[in-house]
C-alpha cells in the first residue's frame, strides 16, 4: 500500500496531474475546475502569467488582460458559488484572492516589470530604495524643481505630458531589454519607471490641487 | 443495463428536492439609518414590498413595549412623540461602536447609553440593549413584511451596508441579522447596489459617481460598469456624517435661542428626541421652503423659532463641505477628473436638500441623476444581488476595501497591510521579527484606518502568537496573513515561519459580542433556536452529500469503464443507499453514508488516476496539456 502510493507520487510529478479534491479523478495544476465532476479546484501553482494564458513576456496587452480577468472572475468569484458547500465557497475565494493578486501585479507596467524580473530569476525592485544612477538623479531633482514651482495648470498639464511621454518610451525600452534577454537593462530601467510613475502621481496631485481650490 | 440506470439517476429533477425553500426568494434589504426597504427580484425584476398604503420604507424606529416586544416603523416613529423613554431610533450610527466613539458623534445624544466596555449599550424601557439586538428587531420586521407578502418563509438575505463601514460595524450587521434568524448571502456596499440597479435599469456604461447621504452615514463610490461588469475604482465616506447632523444643527441653533431667552437649561434624552423631530422637520420644510416657524416644548416652556433656508444653509454649509472634500480624495484615489465622470447618481434622502444638490452639481460640473427614487435602490440593487447569488446571473459586482488594514509595529506606528481600495477578495501577507532575545510570544494588533499613528486609527483586535521557540532577537519570521472576503470581512492569521506555530482569528472586533454573549442572545431571542441549528446542520448535511453525489456520478460517466459489472452495481447501491439517508432527516446517517461511498469508491479513484497519467505520459491528453501552459 505504502509502496504503491509513494510510486504514485512519483507519477503524479512527472505527468503534473492529481487527484481532484472532489471526485478524485485526475486533474492539472493549471486547471480552474475538474474535467469530470466540474468542482472548482484550489488555484494552482503557477506564475501570474500562466494563470492568464500569457507567456512570460512583458509585452502585455492591458485590455485583454482585463477582459480575461473579468471573464475569469465571472466563473471564479465567490458570488457565483453562494449557493455551494463551505469547502467550494472557500476555494472560490482563493482562486478570486490569487486572481486578483495576479492582474494587480500584471496590469501595471511597473509591478509587472518587478514582477517578471523575480519570475526569471533576478532581484525585484520593490525594496531598492538607494538609485545609485546619476543621470537619474538629476533628472528627477530637475523636474521635481519644475513641478514645485507650477503654479498654473498648463504648466502642469505639459510637465505631465513630458511624464506620460516618458513613461511610454520607457515601457517600450523595458519590454525591448526583456525581449533582449538583458536583465540588469531592464532592472536598470525600470527603476526609472519607478520614479516616472511617483513623478505623474505628483503631478496628478499638483494638478488637482490647482484645480479644485 | 447498468449505464441505463446511471443515466437514470442522473437525470436532473429525477434526485428529490427534500428540503422545503429550496426555491424560496432570497430577499434584498436596505437596512438605513433612518429608513429600511426590503425587496425581492425575480427574473432580473425587482419588486419593492410596500404595506397596505404602499409606502415601501419602514423607519428604522423601535419601540418596546412592556412586555418587551418589539414595535417598529410606522407606529414606533408616533410612539417617540408619546413615550420617548421607549423608542430608538438612528442606532445604525451605533454598530460596532464603543462608549466613547458614541460620545464623541455629537454633543447632544438621543440616546441614554450604560457605561460600560465593549459594544454600547442603550437603556429602553428599563431594558439595556445593545445596538445589534435593536437592529435584530427592525430585521425581524422586514423578513415578516416579506414572509405575509411572498407566502413563505425566508431564511436567507443580501444587507447593504455603508461602504465606509469599518469591520466592527459589518460584523454587528451580520451578528443582527443572524439574531433575527437571516442567513446573510452577501454584505453589499451601499453605493454599489445602487450602482446595479441603476445601471440595469439604464443601461448605464461608463465611470459613474454614486453620491449617497441618508440620515446617518455618507458614501462616495467611484464605478465603471460596462457589459455587466460592475467595478468600484474607490470609495470613501464617513460613517457618521448624514442627515441627522444637519438635525443637530438646526437644533443647536434653536436652544441658543432658548438659552437666550430662558438661561441655561437641562435637557433630558427624551427632550432631545423629541425636539430632533422638530430639528428634522424644519430641515425637511426648507427643501421646499424659504423659511418656516417652529415650535419646541419643554421644561415647561414653549419657544418658537423662524428659520431660512439661508441660515440653514450657512448651519449645513460644514457638513457638506466636509461630504465635497471626501468627492475629492475619492476621486484623486480613482485617478479620475470630475469631468470624466459621465453621471452622477444621487441615493438618500439627504440629497435632496438644495444645497447638496448645488455642490455636487458644481463639483463634478454637471446636473446629477434623478432619474431614480433615490429612497429605494439601494434594496433594488440588494434584491437584484440576492437573486443573482442564489439564481445566477451573468453580472459581476467587483468591490474594494474602503479602509487600510495594517498592524502596530514598533512605537506605536502602523504598517499597512492591505491599502484602501484594493479588490476583495484580497489576502496580503507581511512579515515580522522579534525584539527581543528568546521571545516567545508577539502581541498582534489589528487596525483600521488611513492615519500613521496607533491612536489615530480604529483598533479592530488583538491577540497574541505564542509558542515561538527561544531565538535570538531578529531571528524568528512571524508572517502575519491578513484576508478579507467578499463581504469586506477580515480574518487575520499568524504563523512563525521557521517552525510553523500558526494561530487564525477570524477578526471578532473590540467593539463587538464575545461568542458567549451572541450565544446568549441566540438563546433568549430564538425559542426554537436548537431546532433551527439542527436543521442548518442537516442541510449542509445534505448539500455537502449531493455534492459528492454528483461528483461520483460525473466519474461514473466518463470512467465507468474502469469498473466491471460487479463493482459497479457495488457502487450502485450504496449511491442508492446515500439517496434514501438525503431523503431522510438524520444528518449523522447522511454523513456515516457520505464515508462509506469514500471508502468504496477509493479503488475506483485509484484507477481513474492512474488512466488519467497514463495519458498524459502518453501525449493522449495534448488538449489538456495545451490547456495547462495556455497556448
Ligand atoms: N425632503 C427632504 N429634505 C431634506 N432631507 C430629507 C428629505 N427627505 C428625507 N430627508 C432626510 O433624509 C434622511 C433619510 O434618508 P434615507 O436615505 O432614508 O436614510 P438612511 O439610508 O440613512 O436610512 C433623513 O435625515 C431625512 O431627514
Ligand atoms: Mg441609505
Amino acid at each position: 500500500m505504502d509502496a504503491l502510493s509513494s510510486n504514485m507520487t512519483l507519477r503524479n510529478d512527472q505527468s503534473g496531474l492529481h487527484p481532484c479534491w472532489s471526485c478524485k479523478g485526475p486533474v492539472a495544476e493549471a486547471d480552474l475546475f475538474c474535467e469530470t465532476c466540474h468542482a472548482v479546484q484550489p488555484p494552482g501553482h503557477i506564475d501570474h502569467f500562466a494563470r492568464f494564458g500569457l507567456h512570460n513576456s512583458y509585452d502585455v496587452d492591458v485590455d485583454g488582460l482585463e477582459r480575461k480577468y473579468f471573464e475569469l472572475q465571472r466563473h471564479l468569484h465567490p458570488d457565483r458559488f453562494a449557493k455551494k458547500t463551505p469547502k467550494e465557497k472557500s476555494l472560490s475565494q482563493q482562486q478570486a484572492v490569487t486572481l486578483n493578486e495576479a492582474f494587480e501585479a500584471l496590469k501595471d507596467p511597473l509591478l509587472r516589470a518587478d514582477y517578471l524580473l523575480k519570475v526569471l530569476g533576478a532581484d525585484g525592485i520593490s525594496h531598492d530604495h538607494t538609485v545609485n544612477d546619476p543621470a537619474l538623479l538629476m533628472e528627477a531633482m530637475e523636474t521635481r524643481e519644475a513641478l514645485m514651482e507650477a503654479e498654473s495648470v498648463e504648466v502642469v498639464n505639459d510637465l505631465t505630458m513630458k511624464a506620460r511621454r516618458d513613461v511610454r518610451d520607457c515601457v517600450k525600452q523595458i519590454a525591448k531589454a526583456f525581449a533582449d534577454q538583458n536583465l540588469e537593462a531592464a532592472r536598470k530601467l525600470a527603476l526609472r519607471l519607478k520614479y516616472l510613475t511617483k513623478l505623474l502621481e505628483e503631478t496628478r496631485q499638483h494638478k488637482a490641487r490647482l484645480v479644485m481650490k | 443495463m447498468i449505464e441505463n440506470v446511471l443515466l437514470q439517476i442522473h437525470e436532473p429533477g429525477e434526485t428529490p428536492v427534500p428540503h422545503a425553500g429550496d426555491d424560496a426568494l432570497a430577499i434584498g434589504i436596505d437596512l438605513g439609518t433612518t429608513n429600511s426597504v426590503v425587496a425581492v427580484s425575480k427574473g432580473e425584476t425587482p419588486e419593492v414590498l410596500r404595506d397596505e398604503n404602499g409606502k415601501g420604507l419602514v423607519p428604522s424606529v423601535v419601540a418596546y413595549a412592556p412586555d418587551g416586544s418589539a414595535i417598529v416603523g410606522n407606529l414606533a416613529k408616533q410612539l417617540l412623540l408619546m413615550r420617548p423613554e421607549t423608542v430608538v431610533s438612528s442606532v445604525k450610527r451605533l454598530m460596532g461602536r464603543g462608549l466613547s466613539d458614541v460620545k464623541s458623534i455629537s454633543g447632544t445624544l438621543p440616546f441614554e447609553v450604560v457605561e460600560g466596555e465593549g459594544m454600547v449599550r442603550l437603556k429602553l424601557a428599563g431594558r439595556e440593549l445593545t445596538p445589534v439586538e435593536i437592529s435584530a428587531d427592525i430585521l425581524r420586521a422586514l423578513k415578516e413584511r416579506a414572509e405575509d407578502q411572498l407566502k413563505y418563509k425566508v431564511e436567507q438575505a443580501v444587507i447593504t451596508v455603508p461602504a465606509y463601514f469599518d469591520d466592527a460595524a459589518r460584523t454587528a450587521t451580520k451578528d443582527a441579522a443572524r439574531l433575527a434568524g437571516l442567513e446573510v448571502l452577501r454584505l453589499v456596499n451601499e453605493p454599489t447596489a445602487a450602482a446595479l440597479a441603476y445601471g440595469l435599469d439604464q443601461q448605464a456604461e461608463g465611470v459613474y459617481a454614486v453620491y449617497d447621504l441618508g440620515g446617518g452615514t455618507f458614501d462616495l463610490s467611484l464605478l465603471r460598469m460596462e457589459k455587466g461588469v460592475f467595478q468600484v475604482k474607490s470609495t470613501g465616506g464617513d460613517a457618521a456624517l448624514g442627515g441627522d447632523d444637519f438635525d443637530h444643527a438646526i437644533l443647536e441653533y434653536f436652544l441658543e435661542q432658548r438659552r437666550e431667552t430662558f438661561g441655561e437649561e437641562k435637557l433630558t434624552t427624551d427632550d432631545v428626541k423629541i425636539a430632533l423631530v422638530t430639528g428634522r422637520m424644519a430641515k425637511e420644510c426648507l427643501t421646499e421652503n424659504d423659511q418656516g416657524d417652529f415650535v419646541l416644548e419643554f421644561n415647561g416652556k414653549t419657544s418658537k423659532h423662524t428659520i431660512t433656508r439661508a441660515k440653514f444653509e450657512e448651519l449645513a454649509t460644514p457638513l457638506v463641505e466636509r461630504s465635497i472634500e471626501i468627492c475629492r480624495n475619492v476621486l484623486e484615489d480613482g485617478d479620475t477628473f470630475p469631468d470624466e465622470v459621465k453621471g452622477v447618481v444621487l441615493v438618500g434622502g439627504s440629497t435632496r436638500v438644495p444645497l447638496v444638490r448645488k455642490r455636487v452639481g458644481e463639483l463634478f460640473g454637471q446636473e446629477p441623476l434623478a432619474d431614480i427614487n433615490p429612497d429605494e435602490v439601494v434594496a433594488v440593487g440588494a434584491a437584484l444581488q440576492a437573486e443573482a447569488l442564489t439564481v445566477g446571473s451573468d453580472n459581476l459586482l467587483l468591490d474594494v476595501t474602503p479602509l487600510s488594514l495594517g498592524i502596530e509595529t514598533m512605537g506605536g506606528i502602523v504598517e499597512k497591510v492591505i491599502q484602501r481600495n484594493t479588490p476583495i477578495p484580497v489576502a496580503k501577507a507581511q512579515e515580522f521579527t522579534t525584539y527581543q532575545d528568546g521571545q516567545s510570544a508577539m502581541a498582534i494588533h489589528v487596525l483600521q484606518g488611513e492615519r500613521e499613528m496607533v491612536d489615530q486609527n480604529r483598533s479592530l483586535a488583538r491577540f497574541i502568537l505564542k509558542g515561538i521557540p527561544p531565538m535570538t532577537a531578529g531571528a524568528a519570521r512571524i508572517k502575519v496573513t491578513f484576508s478579507v472576503d467578499a463581504d469586506g470581512l477580515l480574518t487575520v492569521g499568524a504563523e512563525e515561519v521557521t517552525t510553523g506555530v500558526s494561530q487564525e482569528v477570524a477578526v471578532k472586533p473590540s467593539y463587538g459580542l464575545s461568542d458567549e454573549e451572541m450565544a446568549d442572545m441566540l438563546r433568549d431571542s430564538m425559542v426554537h433556536a436548537r431546532e433551527d441549528m439542527e436543521i442548518r446542520l442537516l442541510t449542509e448535511a445534505r448539500v455537502e452529500a449531493k455534492r459528492v453525489m454528483e461528483a461520483v456520478y460525473s466519474a461514473l460517466h466518463i470512467d465507468g469503464k474502469l469498473l466491471n459489472e460487479d463493482e459497479r452495481s457495488h457502487i450502485n447501491v450504496v449511491l442508492n443507499k446515500l439517496d434514501e439517508a438525503i431523503a431522510g432527516d438524520d444528518r449523522h446517517a447522511i454523513n456515516s453514508m457520505v464515508e462509506v461511498l469514500d471508502r468504496e469508491t477509493q479503488t475506483f479513484a485509484q484507477r481513474r488516476m492512474d488512466k488519467g497519467i497514463e495519458e498524459a505520459l502518453t501525449g493522449i491528453d495534448v488538449k489538456k496539456l495545451e490547456n495547462a501552459i495556455g497556448s
